[in-house]
């Protein structure tokens, strides 16, 4: 069985990708818990799953559509009503490059 | 039998339909009993009373008028804070989402009141259900109505809280890996987590998207199969909705159950789990065992594994679900973010809670390049043994019975330290979840201090029929359903 | 500095093609990006906290009949991953798509680069949502309107097989013809229809070795002329860096994105490769996977029209057409459906395939509508060429009953005799019409009998002058051997 050590510069990477500030302290406790908790997840490694297919739903579902009928759309004030800022119906962000776009 | 709300949902809809029961009488008691238990409970997060007195006022006026009403014309019931409605906000027990206002409801509550059931309020929750003690609520933490300085189980602990201590005759959870069952095994009543697509999800705020269902909370199974009637069913606008008819629930529950094959496993009954639980839980089985049933050992051999599966995959589809909270569109947003950037990271650290970033975190890592295959592809192929033994102890046996957890309701502050051990709580309810089957918590007695216990059976894919069935005919021989927690 | 000499472009491209759909990818709203901004969009498009999407299948089918016409495999099992970004465009912060199992892979694509052949493999075709638009242009801030978002897109992605920035543009504006064909996508640039990105880098032949340079992908162009002009742009500008270092290769330099800045005229450096984005993909919980059966493959296939380049060539090689008469007739599928029609009815290809183009594409131009929008039907434009081509009606007459047609109802037959248009075969009238005009132009008759410099314009204004007496019903091939015979007499 292997255990995985999360250093702190995982941790903070993977919080970078999630988008999630966090502090010095809280960098290192995670670390320690996800850690702990990886080194515990590692138990599937003793399962042997080398000719088994993954189940990424639970029932065998498939082929669920709908036609191409248009539905009404929401207005600008209601799309616009829970946003935190706004401006001239468009929702207002700092500004950012294009390039930053994957 | 000290509250008129003690009276099941079954009463109190019929009262109502004949005149014997005012809505308006029902609701109010109701409003006030949540107002005078919430200081000790905190079982909600916001209650609308105004609205609630108006539709129980419409109700009465139906019916005087002659007009057909509802199914459940009259219910006051209340539903976790994590299933949108169109009064008032909808916080998912996050900070992160205040204040939010869905432009829609969710199905099930436009279902339960198209019943003529009444929404009162929204109860408590870990934020995004993340948790198995409400601790994780960034309001409050809800107390155990049989012990207040214990926590009523999570996630859906504001629901089970609420029913178990009569504010309400029943209130819809949601169970993504025992946060239905787990509370309502702390709080001594019955909890169902149905079939994974049996209930539309559309409205629930997702946590694990292929684990979440919605379920009914209630004291009795009787009561459970009523509140499940009305919300199962198709949804076309949830994809992995079920496309198959619900049967009657309540038709169900009288049926004998003699000669039905109740399957042990003792992957539930080992190292770790309490064992007052394990004896009443033992003597439970025993009692279905006695009306009838035959008790068959089976062996479910992945079941250990399943935490460690379930704390994959649910953190790794809540890491996706939870991109969206992000302060540009609803929400809260970050005061004065520098950059783009800083606003997603700032808004996002301001706004979800510990448990939140750790799970976000954890899934991240697992779906993150170079650790997909190691960690969330596996832990979809060690989903698939779990539910194939599902499938092939449920060719041999009906029903699965086993604990619901393997504690009674611990201390407040108990676990908070430490995440894997409040993971651990969950051990015997998250197979459910992996296999989607369907799961239900019966209370089946107390132990020695007096605090509830919960048996467990798992059915097969929507047999939730049969488990609602037996629940019933056990409920008709036991009486732990009908004890009622000392408050004020 | 080293100067490279042999120089081989290497091009490949990531295409996507906004599909003709009336509602959305994944939820009710209607496709409409020009509507007021945020005035398309729904909970599900939005991202709201819980909201869930619901396939389109009508995408699902286009993509695939692309899928088809691009030569493609297509898959029997496909399914639905979420790609991880944040942006602000991008309200999930994930993007539906597919990852590892694309609805369509593996096809080959023909297309012509001035009347020769050219192939290109299609690596892949996947169906994914757009995202919303980023405006930029109030300072201090970004605005965001999500009418796009949701949008269906199909996602193409070819193998590196184009050769030079002309070749990279024929394809592209075959690619537009085909998805116009297949009305899979309206492929209208001006609204964005299409967005190409190439990736491009050079292999340098120099001292017997192959030097290549890091491969730039250029994102996000939304004209074929700028595709064009970022490849040559690219393929100088690696070139020149390379000359200056040797260590421009792959392997030692990295891969980038560049950015086309179209008033410069040049791509600037966005971001390097070795930063990449980790998207965590993974199967979307939300939506279920599409099994397509026998049966919807066969529905769909049936759906498969020929392709424009097979087309083209074909009323080329059949009809006799030019090439270029052939590309202008076939840039519309019902203009060359009502052509194929012509024929099918009997008119002569050649004289039909000029006529069509010159007289009713010309009309239909300056009426700023579709041939098939003119109220002639084929039968009538085939009788019309076969007049013409029998000699019954000349060529000015053919214009003028054209001109009838286009009001009338009548068959042209019919409407050429009412009016008089009937080619006059007679010789004896002609020669009296010839008679006529060689009396009244004395000096234009001595032109053409003697003053060589004048001798063609002379004689060219005499036949003039010949079917205007004949108020255009002589036979133009008659009048010029009448002139001829009497220029030679004294």
């Amino acid at each position: 069985m292997t255990t995985r050590n999360l250093d702190i510069e995982t941790v903070r990477h993977v919080a970078h990708l999630a988008r999630l500030r966090i502090s010095d302290e809280e960098a290192a406790l995670y670390a320690a818990q996800l850690s702990k908790i990886v080194a515990y997840v590692d138990q599937l490694n003793e399962v042997d799953t080398s000719n088994v297919e993954p189940t990424a739903h639970p029932l065998p579902l498939m082929n669920v559509w709908r036609e191409d009928n248009p539905t009404p759309s929401w207005t600008p004030q209601q799309a616009l009503q829970n946003a935190p800022q706004s401006q001239n119906n468009f929702f207002r962000v700092p500004k950012v490059l294009d390039q930053e776009s994957p | 039998m000290t509250t008129p709300l003690d009276i099941p949902v079954a009463e109190i809809a019929a009262g109502v339909r004949i005149g014997k029961l005012s809505a308006l009488d029902i609701v109010s008691l109701a409003l006030a009993r949540v107002e005078s238990l919430q200081p000790q409970l905190r079982a909600f997060i916001s209650v609308d009373a105004d609205r609630a007195m108006n539709l129980a006022r419409k109700i009465d006026e139906q019916r005087a008028a002659g007009r057909e009403i509802g199914a459940l014309a009259g219910v006051p019931v209340a539903v976790k804070d994590n299933m949108c409605t169109t009064f008032g906000a909808t916080t998912c027990g996050s900070k992160i989402l205040a204040p939010f206002h869905a432009q829609e409801a969710a199905h099930v509550v436009d279902q339960l009141e198209s019943a003529g059931a009444i929404v009162i309020g929204k109860t408590n929750l870990d934020e995004f259900a993340m948790g198995s003690s409400t601790e994780n609520s960034a309001f409050f933490t809800t107390a155990n109505p049989w012990d207040v300085s214990r926590v009523a189980g999570g996630s859906s602990g504001g629901s089970t809280a609420a029913v178990a201590a009569r504010l309400i005759p029943g209130a819809l959870g949601s169970d993504t890996g025992g946060s239905i069952r787990e509370p309502a095994s702390f709080c001594g009543i019955v909890g169902l987590k149905p079939t994974y697509g049996r209930v539309s999800r559309y409205g629930l705020v997702a946590y694990g998207s292929s684990l979440d269902q919605i379920g009914p909370i209630a004291r009795t199974a009787r009561d459970a199969a009523l509140l499940l009637s009305v919300i199962a069913g198709h949804d076309p606008r949830d994809s992995t909705s079920a496309n198959e008819p619900a049967p009657d629930y309540v038709a169900a529950l009288d049926r004998p159950i003699r000669g039905l094959r109740i399957g042990v496993s003792e992957e539930y009954f080992g190292a770790g789990l309490n064992h007052e639980v394990q004896a009443t839980v033992r003597a439970a089985i025993a009692a279905i065992e006695s009306q009838g049933a035959t008790v068959l050992p089976i062996h479910l051999p992945h079941m250990k594994y399943g935490i460690a599966c379930y704390y994959l995959i649910a953190t790794a589809e809540a890491s996706s679900n939870l991109a969206r909270f992000d302060g540009v569109h609803y929400g809260h947003r970050t005061p004065r973010p520098a950059d783009i950037i800083d606003l997603y990271s700032s808004t996002r650290g301001e706004g979800f809670g510990a448990e939140v970033k750790r799970r976000i975190m954890l899934g991240t890592f697992a779906l993150s390049s170079g650790y997909y295959d190691a960690y969330y592809l596996k832990a979809l192929k060690v989903r698939t043994l779990i539910k194939s033994d599902f499938e092939s102890a449920f060719r041999d046996v009906d029903v699965i019975a086993s604990p619901v957890a393997p504690t009674i309701a611990f201390p407040i502050g108990e676990k908070s330290d430490d995440p894997l051990a409040m993971y651990l709580a969950d051990i015997y309810t998250v197979s459910a979840n992996l296999a989607g089957i369907p799961a239900i918590s019966i209370p089946c007695g107390f132990d020695a201090s007096g605090l509830p216990v919960g048996m467990q059976l798992m059915g097969n894919y929507f047999a939730e029929d049969r488990l609602l069935n037996i629940a019933h005919q056990y409920q008709q021989v036991t009486d732990w359903h009908n004890h009622m927690p000392a408050l004020g | 500095m080293t100067v490279a000499t042999k120089v081989r472009p290497i091009i490949g491209l990531e295409i996507h093609v906004q599909l003709r759909t009336r509602t959305k990818l994944f939820c009710g709203c209607e496709v409409q990006t020009d509507a007021p901004p945020n005035s398309r969009v729904c909970g599900i498009c939005l991202g709201h906290p819980g909201t869930l999407p619901v396939m389109n299948r009508v995408a699902l089918e286009s993509a695939a009949l692309a899928g088809m016409a691009l030569g493609c495999e297509i898959a029997r099992f496909t399914k639905w991953d979420r790609k991880s970004y944040y942006y602000p465009d991008l309200p999930k912060n994930y993007q539906i798509s597919q990852y590892d199992i694309p609805l369509a892979a593996g096809g080959t694509f023909e297309f012509d680069v001035d009347g020769s052949p050219r192939e290109i493999r299609i690596r892949r075709a996947h169906l994914e949502e757009d995202a919303g638009k980023n405006i930029h242009d109030t300072p201090g801030c970004t605005l965001v309107d999500l009418n796009r978002t949701g949008t269906p897109l199909l996602e193409i992605v070819t193998e590196p097989d184009l050769a030079s920035a002309d070749d990279t543009y024929a394809f592209c504006v075959e690619l537009q013809r085909l998805v116009r064909h297949l009305g899979v996508s309206e492929a209208d640039m001006q609204k964005g229809h299409m967005r190409f990105e190439p990736n491009v880098n050079v292999a340098i032949e120099h001292n017997g070795r192959e030097y290549r340079t890091p491969i730039a992908e250029v994102k996000n162009i939304n004209s074929f002329k700028f595709v064009r002009q970022a490849i040559s742009y690219e393929i100088e500008r690696q070139v020149a860096v390379w000359e200056e270092n040797n260590d421009y290769v792959i392997g030692k330099a990295s891969n980038e994105n560049r950015g086309w800045d179209a008033d410069r005229g040049v791509t600037e450096f966005q971001r390097g490769k070795e930063a990449a984005h980790d998207y965590r993909y993974f199967p979307d919980p939300d939506l279920l996977p599409v099994q397509l059966s026998d049966e919807t493959l066969g529905s769909i296939r049936a759906q498969l029209v020929e392709r424009p380049v097979q087309r083209r060539r074909r009323f080329a090689s059949e009809y006799g057409l030019s090439m270029k008469d052939a590309e202008t007739i076939v840039e519309h599928r019902p203009t060359a459906d009502l052509f194929d029609e012509v024929i099918k009815l009997g008119g002569p290809a050649e004289i039909a395939g000029k006529q069509f183009v010159n007289v009713w594409l010309k009309h239909a131009n300056d009426r700023g509508v579709a041939v098939t929008e003119l109220g002639v039907e084929a039968a009538r434009i085939a009788e019309l060429a076969k007049m013409t081509a029998e000699g019954t009606v000349n060529k000015t007459a053919a214009n003028q009953l054209a001109d009838a047609m286009l009001t009338r109802s009548n068959c042209p037959s019919a409407l050429a005799k009412e009016l008089g248009l009937v080619q006059v075969q007679d010789a004896d009238a002609t020669a009296r019409w010839v008679d006529e005009a060689f009396a009244a132009n004395q000096q234009a008759v001595s032109d053409a009998r003697t003053n060589p410099k004048k001798m063609q314009a002379a004689i060219g204004f005499l036949r003039g002058q010949v079917m205007k007496l004949s108020g255009g019903k002589a036979d133009p091939k008659l009048v010029g051997k009448l002139i001829e015979e009497r220029l030679q007499q004294p």
